[in-house]
């Protein structure tokens, strides 16, 4: 109990390292913070530009989703740890937030692809089919048929993306990006009470982004497919 | 983390190989006439043969060839040795010598001082002789006595590509003042609170420096080798020294504490072991110079060899036995 007071002052006052010359703590944690934000961000930023127009092309064609599934899962089967790693080992030169950010877009990009491509294949054929008989071109009819129709599941992936690279991001200082995960490594510099008020940081961000992106996904559901929902026509229906 | 590391390792070990060849060959040849404890041979005594010691280490590259080196030197002596290599931390060590698992292994001034004797890093003394006269007492009232230290230390560096110091005119670590702004420095993450660190570079030195970087102690000289830090905090026995060419700065304002290695042995048998053994053991190890142990590291650490083929190799390009 103890220790959970001391990570909760950890959070929010600045004070001396472990074993004293260092500040610590407070505001202490504000660059880690921002370097954890920035981190994620781009991982997420670089893995959504790469896995969403290939989840919903693969998607549109349904052909060659087998293995561009299967070849984005096996990144995600390889530890982080180990991409990081071989990221530094094979490209030294290039600064350690690109290998990280690299490293942590790799995490990111199955559950969003996976949930595009599962997206646009559960679109119903009647809407495809009436949008082409409209005269509606491949384009037009994943801009506006198949990717508002897909985004529910779409935001799914990206939220589960989210949390995953948030939770991961921690092992970046390793190589020397310094994130919330600093005070998590390096027990020596930070104590116990470091540990685990950095700990509860990082989850409290992991349960911001779920709340957040959750309240999107909702946002982004059209009004067509929230009739849908099983339970909103239990309430309306005696 | 074990897969970083041995990444990271695997690595190393790929880009060292290509110029082993070259420095294994320029530096054993060096050695013999190093100091002048050199070309005499260790005399066998057959007076030793029924004095039996076991010899133990902590678990890590250097303690294990010093381990070997005491060992086999011992041996050639006369004494009955056996070996007991791989003790796991200080703690570990002290454990078995005191309770007569091993009668003897080699502990670091400063590492006994700070984590047996209770010292704090600021209090430690710069100077080898009063850290080993300090140590000394403090294991004498362990009922343990430590026998006169090595010539090399293996403590923290400042270390910069052999590049950079020829750029900045780098010799000593004062020589930083005044460029220090405009340089990366890489370390590990407990340096921010070491004085034997980043903390001693600000206070003893009155460096800043642009940024300093945290990263896993593995890859102190990764960083330097991939230009991602300047200057990197390393350990001044680190086997990449010499074959990557990187610079030591001479500590000007001493601020390194002395991590001498010292035999340490329980009283008891060491009144035991007769007067020679001091003798032998000084010839064993005056030139266990810095020089020699990096090169006696990179022997084991980068080209695979075993600690035993190593310190055979020590012993015998230094002359203490014949081939």
């Amino acid at each position: 109990m103890n220790d959970f007071v001391d990570a909760i002052q950890f959070i929010f006052r600045s004070q001396e390292s472990q074993a004293g010359g260092a500040r610590i703590g407070g505001a202490e944690n504000l660059p880690l913070l921002w370097d954890h934000l920035e981190v994620t961000g781009a991982a997420m930023l670089l893995a959504i530009a790469i896995a969403l127009p290939v989840g919903l092309i693969l998607g549109h064609t349904g052909r060659g989703a087998f293995a561009a599934i299967s070849v984005s899962n096996v990144g995600r089967a390889v530890p982080s740890v180990a991409l990081i790693a071989f990221f530094i080992a094979f490209f030294p030169r290039t600064s350690a937030f690109v290998n990280v950010t690299l490293a942590l877009a790799l995490l990111a990009i199955p559950p969003i692809l996976t949930n595009a491509y599962v997206g646009v294949r559960q679109v119903s054929t009647d809407a495809t089919d009436a949008a082409r008989g409209m005269g509606m071109s491949h384009g037009q009819i994943i801009r506006h048929v198949e990717l508002p129709l897909a985004l529910p599941l779409i935001f799914g992936g990206i939220k589960i993306s989210t949390v995953n690279v948030i939770a991961t991001a921690t092992i970046a200082p390793l190589v020397g990006v310094l994130t919330l995960g600093d005070p998590i490594i390096s027990g020596s510099v930070y104590g116990r009470a470091g540990q685990i008020g950095a700990s509860i940081i990082v989850a409290a961000l992991a349960v911001a982004a779920e709340v957040g992106l959750s309240a999107v996904q909702r946002a982004v559901t059209p009004t067509g497919v929230k009739l849908q929902n099983p339970k909103r026509r239990a309430q309306t229906s005696p | 983390m074990t897969l970083l590391l041995a990444l990271l390792l695997g690595a190393f070990a790929l880009a060292a190989c290509g110029e082993d060849d070259e420095s294994t060959g320029g530096e054993s040849t060096e050695q013999p006439s190093s100091t002048d404890g050199g070309g005499s041979q260790i005399q066998r005594d057959e007076a030793n043969a029924k004095i039996k010691l076991k010899i133990g280490s902590k678990n890590f590259t250097e303690q294990k060839v010093l381990g070997e080196i005491y060992a086999q030197g011992l041996r050639a002596a006369g004494y009955d040795i056996s070996t007991d290599l791989n003790l796991g931390d200080e703690q570990t060590a002290l454990k078995a010598v005191k309770g007569g698992d091993i009668d003897a292994y080699p502990e670091y001034t400063g590492t006994a001082l700070l984590s047996f004797f209770g010292k704090k890093a600021d209090e430690l003394p710069k100077d080898p002789e009063a850290a080993y006269e300090e140590a000394k007492k403090g294991f004498e009232g362990e009922g343990l006595t430590a026998f006169p230290p090595t010539p090399f230390t293996s403590s923290n560096e400042v270390a910069v590509t052999q590049d950079t110091a020829d750029k900045l005119g780098l010799e000593n670590i004062s020589d930083l003042e005044g460029q220090s702004e405009k340089l990366t420095l890489f370390g590990s993450p407990e340096c921010r609170q070491r004085l034997d660190c980043l903390l001693g570079l600000q206070q003893v030195y009155g460096l800043k420096f642009k940024k300093f970087v945290p990263v896993d102690l593995e890859q102190r000289h990764d960083v330097l080798t991939s230009g991602r830090a300047d200057v990197s905090i390393v350990f001044t026995t680190d086997p990449q020294i010499q074959r990557e060419k990187e610079v030591l700065l001479e500590d000007d304002k001493g601020m390194f504490p002395p991590y001498n290695s010292t035999l340490v042995m329980k009283q008891e048998t060491a009144d035991d072991v007769g007067p020679n053994f001091e003798k032998t053991l000084d010839m064993i190890q005056n030139q266990l110079t810095d020089e020699n142990m990096q090169e006696l590291n990179a022997r084991v650490d980068l080209d695979k060899k075993d600690a035993a083929t190593v310190a055979k190799e020590y012993l015998t390009e230094t002359g203490l036995i014949s081939a």
